[in-house]
Formats: structure tokens, C-alpha cells, sequence
């Protein structure tokens, strides 16, 4: 078990930054995942932290130790691939034991612990076989058990479960649960998979262009995104966001001249004030055409999800997507009044997409 | 392209024969000669059939040519060459494509600017090298003034002097140092995922380790390739064996040996020892590339993974 510490680390590729600066304090034992789209610079963050990539600028410490000059087999860490990156002409044993083998581990000891991390996996029946004999979620679990059979400081997972189907995925994601439970080793995890970070990590690092956007536990990331960014990103279906401004009456005008009351806003509605009002579907209800701030929508199309359903609606020229429980039938074309739940409101600045608190 | 009628088979077919009854009739003639008496060689039109003097044939070219020693140099030859070249080309191919140092795309360069000088080209300098392998050094000490120096202080002239020539050192060296090998090497390196490289790095294996537990296993069929072709390309060198070796008696190989079996033009015209001697001459690189076959068209175009 160590601590991580990631001190304004900055990576350039030939003068091009792909990571402007990161700050970040990772707990001994703690389940972190780093989530972010594809080129947002995580892998390659976990990549530094591995020794794989160099630090062009900033200081990653492990455990107290600055690691930046150190090669990668003096960090104690273990990864685990996206692609299993498994030795194909070894056995399931030789390719977990290879890493005892080579820090000259006596060949008793390596094969009892070879067996007891194949054990802790369910692979004891494989461990004969070559990678090329096995099933996808069987070669992840010889990539996790080659990485923990070394008792290392710290497991990297760099996207490993996106090889899998769905069913697998579910049941791996558990497998990791289970096995960080048990052995309590710092995990970094790096994923573009939201529900897997969100139901892994102890804490959320949210990664965009290479900065990180917000560091939280999951549901405060969800609760209350810092940013336009995170809030598009986290959740699914993701937030209803409106570009607009507050005219003199203090109404939410958007759209082509759609107007929303927002009285619960109060605080920071000044006049004329761009910003982006950000709204779950969940926090968008169907309700009467009297009730009090209803806005009037046109259905588009309905989604139906099986327990739940979603209605894409255009409201006078802005695309609303509410969470609705009802059952009667909505054609494309039906009039609908939406109200939006008075929690449920984020704001963010339109010039630089950080969160308004109210 | 896949077509499938009658007569674009019967065409394949023919095709096919005619390239085999070209490939195979050289040997047949080798085989039948090898088997007549001189009686029956020297018979025109030359009977196209085989006679029962073969074994008699085989042992007067082996004693006439002296083939044991000279089959032993030539085994000693081919299996140095095909070693040291599979050795080098492997090193080679692996500083230049998992490393990256400032001089990678020069040596690589360097490496493949070989490919267009083969040794017929550059022989007459690579004689010079091998009458005295030192030479290069010699003559950067000459043009920085050293030797002059040296001579002026302690009065002792530097004089740098290693000969190869008529030793197994000078046979091999010049044969080793190719750049076909290098190149099928890289070639099937570069096929190698990055991931595979990462994950030795995180096992802590230090990059020879990577190289003997993981390349080298890896690259088993495209090494048998390589050392058939090697063998062969090596048993069958003429030229430079034959510049190298002034004592024939110890150091010649059989190719060279060939020649003695050549009548003489006033002489017995027995080609039929002739033909019992280039029968056994090339009979080890035959066998070499029918047990190898197999790995050899697999190691050349297939990457099992």
C-alpha cells in the first residue's frame, strides 16, 4: 500500500502538451479511477505514473519516494493491459510466474505463489494452457493475476475491460471490487466507461484536453458537476443543457425566445448575464398546462427504456429530454408541459463552462 | 483471384508441370550420369536412363577430390556463417527497432545500404581487410600522425597486423556481416505489440531478458528461415573461398572442390565422376531445405501469434 502523489506533472510530446499540469492526491488503499473521453491524456497520466512514458515536467511520488528517474520494475507497480498484453508463448503459469522469475524468486516458492494468486482468480484449471486457448475474460484474469502475483505498491488498469462484452464486463468489474477489497492495494483505473467508474472508484478524477476537470467521490461528481464539461459527461442519458441569458424579470430566456421561471435561482439572476442552465432528465417532469413555471414542449420521439421512458421534446426551439414513469401513449407532434424539480438546477458561466453555485 | 472452370485448371496444371519437368531435369541428368560407366556417359545421344554404377562413381569422386576434410570445412563454413549471421542480425534488428538512440535511422541506414553491395561488388577491398583485419586502424593512426609520434618518442613503429586469409575466421566473418538477415529480423519486430514490451517492463525483466524469454521464442520459425537460407547461400559460396584459401589442402571447401573433379581437356572424359561428385556436393543443402521446408514457408510469410 502507498500513497501517490502527482505534482503539477506536465507531458509534451515533441512541444505539443497533451497534459498542462496535474495535481492530484491519491490515499493509500484508495480505489481511484480516472475517467475521461478518448485523447483526454489518461492513459498517458497513468502511463507516467507506470514509468512507460517520461515526465516532461512536475513530480509523481510514490509512497514518499520521488519516482521520475526511476525505471518502471523500481516503481512496485503492476498493470494490467487493455489488450492483456499476455506473453503468447508461455503457459497460463509461466506467464504469471514471469515476473518472480526474472527477480530470481527460487522456483518452489514462485510456484506456490503462482498457484495460490491462480487460486484467488479461478484460473488453477488453465494454468497449463496457452493465452491463445482461452476465453477473453480468462486472459484479463491471467493479466490480473500476473500483475498481483508481485505483491506490488500500487495495481494501474489501463482500460482493461474494454475487450470484453457487456455480461463479462458486469462480472469483472465485480471481480475487481472483490479482489481491491481483499488485498487493499492503491488501484488506479483508467476508463472512458462512465457506469464502470462510477461503480469502482472510491474517488472520480475527471480528465478533459489534459487537465482534470473535477477530483470527487462519484455521487458529488454527479451531484454537483464543476463544470459544463462534467456535466455532459457524467450521466446517462446525459444532462439537458440550455444556453441562454436572464432578462429584466429575472426569466431563463433560451432557445428561439423560450422562457423559463426560475425563481429558486435567486441570487444570481442578473440581467443580461450569459450562462448554461443544466438539468437532469430525471429533474424534468410532465405536469398540467396550469401548474406554476410549466414550460410547453412539442414531442419529438419517444425512447422507451423498459421500467422508465424518455421523451426528446422540442421546447420552443430547444432540445429537452425529461425521465417519465407514465405509461400513455405520446405521438411524435403531442403537446406536453414540463416542469423542471427545483433541486435539480445547475448552472455554469457560458465563457468558461465552470459551475455558478446558488 | 479464384477461377474455377475446366480448362483455366487444365492451363494451372500445365503450367504447373512444365515449371517441375524444367526444376527436376537437371538433377535427373545428374543422378543418371552419377549411375553410368564412362562407356555409357560418352555415348551420344546420352541414355537418359540410370545404370548400376552409381556407388562405384560416388567413392572414386570422393577419394579423387578428397571430399572428407573438404566436407568438414564446408560444414564448419556454412553452420558459422548461419549461426554468427542469425546472432548478429537478431542483436542487430533489436538495438534498431526497441531502442531509440540519436544514431537509430543512421545504423539502420548503414545496415541497408549492404543490401545493394553485396561481397562480389566490394571483394577486392574485403581482401585487403582480410589480409589484415587491422588495417582500418592502421591507417587512422597513420593520418593522425600516432605512428610518427609514437616512433619519435619510444622508437618503436606501430605496425598492426591480423591476417585471415587461409584460417575459418576469414571464410566466415566476411559472410556474416549481411544485411538480409537484420532486415527479416525488424521486419517481424516491428510486428511485436508495444503492450507486450510495456508489460516485461512492468514484470522488471531488463531488455536482454525480454530479448532471450520473449523475441527469441517468438521469432523461432523466421530464425529456421533464416538459417536455411543462410546455410544454403553459404555451402554453395565460390568465389570468396576460393580468393581466401591459397592452401587448399587445409582449408578448401568442397564447392572449390568441384573444380579438381572437372576433366581435364586432354584427360578422360569420366563426367560421370563429375556428376557422382556434384551429387554429394549438393546433397546436405538439399536435405537442409527439405527438413526445413515446413518452418521455412512459415517463418517467411505467416506471423503465428
Amino acid at each position: 500500500m502507498a500513497q501517490i502523489t502527482i505534482k503539477g506533472v506536465k507531458k509534451n510530446y515533441a512541444k505539443t502538451p497533451v497534459i498542462h499540469g496535474v495535481d492530484v492526491n491519491i490515499e493509500a488503499g484508495e480505489f481511484v479511477v480516472i475517467l475521461g473521453p478518448s485523447g483526454c491524456g489518461k492513459s498517458t497520466l497513468l502511463r507516467m505514473i507506470a514509468g512507460l512514458e517520461e515526465i516532461s515536467e512536475g513530480e509523481i511520488a510514490i509512497g514518499g519516494t520521488v519516482v521520475n528517474k526511476l525505471e518502471p520494475r523500481e516503481r512496485g507497480c503492476a498493470m494490467v493491459f487493455q489488450n492483456y498484453a499476455l506473453y503468447p508463448h508461455m503457459t497460463v503459469r509461466r506467464n504469471i510466474g514471469y515476473a518472480l522469475k526474472v527477480a530470481k524468486v527460487p522456483k518452489a516458492e514462485r510456484d506456490e505463489r503462482v498457484m495460490k494468486v491462480a487460486q484467488s482468480v479461478s484460473l488453477e484449471p488453465f494454468l497449463d494452457r496457452r493465452p491463445g486457448e482461452l476465453s477473453g475474460g480468462q486472459r484479463q484474469r491471467v493479466a490480473m493475476a500476473r500483475a498481483m502475483v508481485r505483491e506490488p505498491k500500487v495495481f494501474l488498469f489501463d482500460e482493461p475491460f474494454s475487450n470484453l462484452d457487456a455480461k463479462l464486463r458486469v462480472a469483472m468489474r465485480s471481480e475487481v471490487r472483490r479482489l481491491h477489497r481483499d488485498l487493499g492495494v492503491t488501484s488506479v483505473f483508467v476508463t472512458h466507461d462512465q457506469i464502470e467508474a462510477m461503480t469502482l472508484a472510491d474517488k472520480l478524477i475527471i480528465m478533459n484536453a489534459g487537465r482534470v476537470e473535477q477530483i470527487g467521490r462519484p455521487t458529488e461528481v454527479y451531484n454537483n458537476p464543476a463544470s459544463r464539461f462534467v456535466a455532459d459527461f457524467i450521466g446517462s442519458p446525459a444532462m439537458n443543457l440550455f444556453e441562454g441569458e436572464f432578462d429584466a424579470e429575472g426569466h431563463f430566456v433560451h432557445g428561439a425566445g423560450g422562457r423559463m421561471n426560475v425563481s429558486q435561482l435567486n441570487g444570481v439572476r442578473q440581467p443580461g448575464r450569459k450562462v448554461v442552465l443544466g438539468v437532469r432528465p430525471e429533474g424534468v417532469r410532465r405536469t398540467g398546462a396550469d401548474a406554476h413555471g410549466a414550460i410547453p414542449a412539442v414531442v419529438d420521439y419517444v425512447e422507451e427504456l423498459g421500467a422508465s421512458r424518455l421523451i426528446h421534446a422540442d421546447a420552443n426551439g430547444s432540445r429537452i429530454v425529461a425521465l417519465d414513469n407514465d405509461s400513455a401513449e405520446l405521438k411524435s407532434g403531442t403537446p406536453v408541459h414540463l416542469s423542471l424539480a427545483d433541486s435539480a438546477l445547475h448552472l455554469f458561466s457560458l465563457e468558461d463552462g465552470r459551475r455558478i453555485s446558488h | 483471384m479464384i477461377e474455377r472452370s475446366p480448362f483455366f485448371d487444365a492451363l494451372t496444371y500445365a503450367v504447373m508441370i512444365i515449371g517441375l519437368i524444367l526444376v527436376v531435369i537437371p538433377f535427373w541428368i545428374v543422378i543418371v550420369a552419377a549411375s553410368q560407366s564412362l562407356q555409357e556417359v560418352s555415348r551420344v545421344p546420352i541414355s537418359l536412363l540410370p545404370s548400376d554404377q552409381l556407388w562405384v562413381n560416388l567413392s572414386e569422386a570422393w577419394d579423387r577430390a578428397d571430399l572428407a576434410p573438404k566436407m568438414l570445412n564446408s560444414f564448419i563454413v556454412a553452420i558459422g556463417v548461419t549461426v554468427g549471421k542469425i546472432t548478429l542480425a537478431s542483436l542487430s534488428a533489436f538495438a534498431i527497432v526497441f531502442f531509440s538512440f540519436k544514431a537509430r535511422m543512421i545504423c539502420f541506414w548503414l545496415i541497408f545500404i549492404t543490401l545493394m553491395l553485396p561481397l562480389e561488388v566490394r571483394i577486392v577491398p574485403t581482401y585487403s581487410i582480410a589480409a589484415n583485419a587491422l588495417l582500418p586502424f592502421q591507417v587512422i593512426l597513420d593520418t593522425l600522425g600516432i605512428t610518427g609520434l609514437v616512433q619519435a618518442v619510444s622508437g618503436v613503429q606501430i605496425a598492426l597486423n591480423w591476417n585471415l586469409l587461409n584460417s575459418y575466421t576469414g571464410l566466415i566473418l566476411p559472410l556474416v556481416a549481411t544485411a538480409t538477415g537484420t532486415f527479416l529480423y525488424r521486419q517481424f519486430f516491428m510486428t511485436i505489440p508495444d503492450e507486450l514490451v510495456e508489460a516485461s517492463k512492468m514484470d522488471g525483466a531488463h531488455p536482454l531478458e525480454f530479448f532471450f524469454d520473449v523475441l527469441l521464442p517468438l521469432s523461432r520459425t523466421n530464425m529456421l528461415a533464416l538459417a536455411t537460407i543462410m546455410f544454403v547461400s553459404s555451402w554453395n559460396q565460390y568465389l570468396w573461398p576460393l580468393l581466401i584459401t591459397t592452401d587448399r589442402a587445409n582449408f578448401g571447401t568442397v564447392v572449390m572442390q568441384l573444380k579438381a573433379l572437372i576433366p581435364a581437356q586432354n584427360g578422360t572424359p569420366d563426367w560421370n565422376v563429375t556428376m557422382a561428385g556434384a551429387l554429394i556436393i549438393m546433397l546436405p543443402p538439399l536435405l537442409v531445405v527439405a527438413f526445413m521446408q515446413r518452418w521455412f514457408v512459415r517463418g517467411l510469410i505467416s506471423r503465428d501469434k
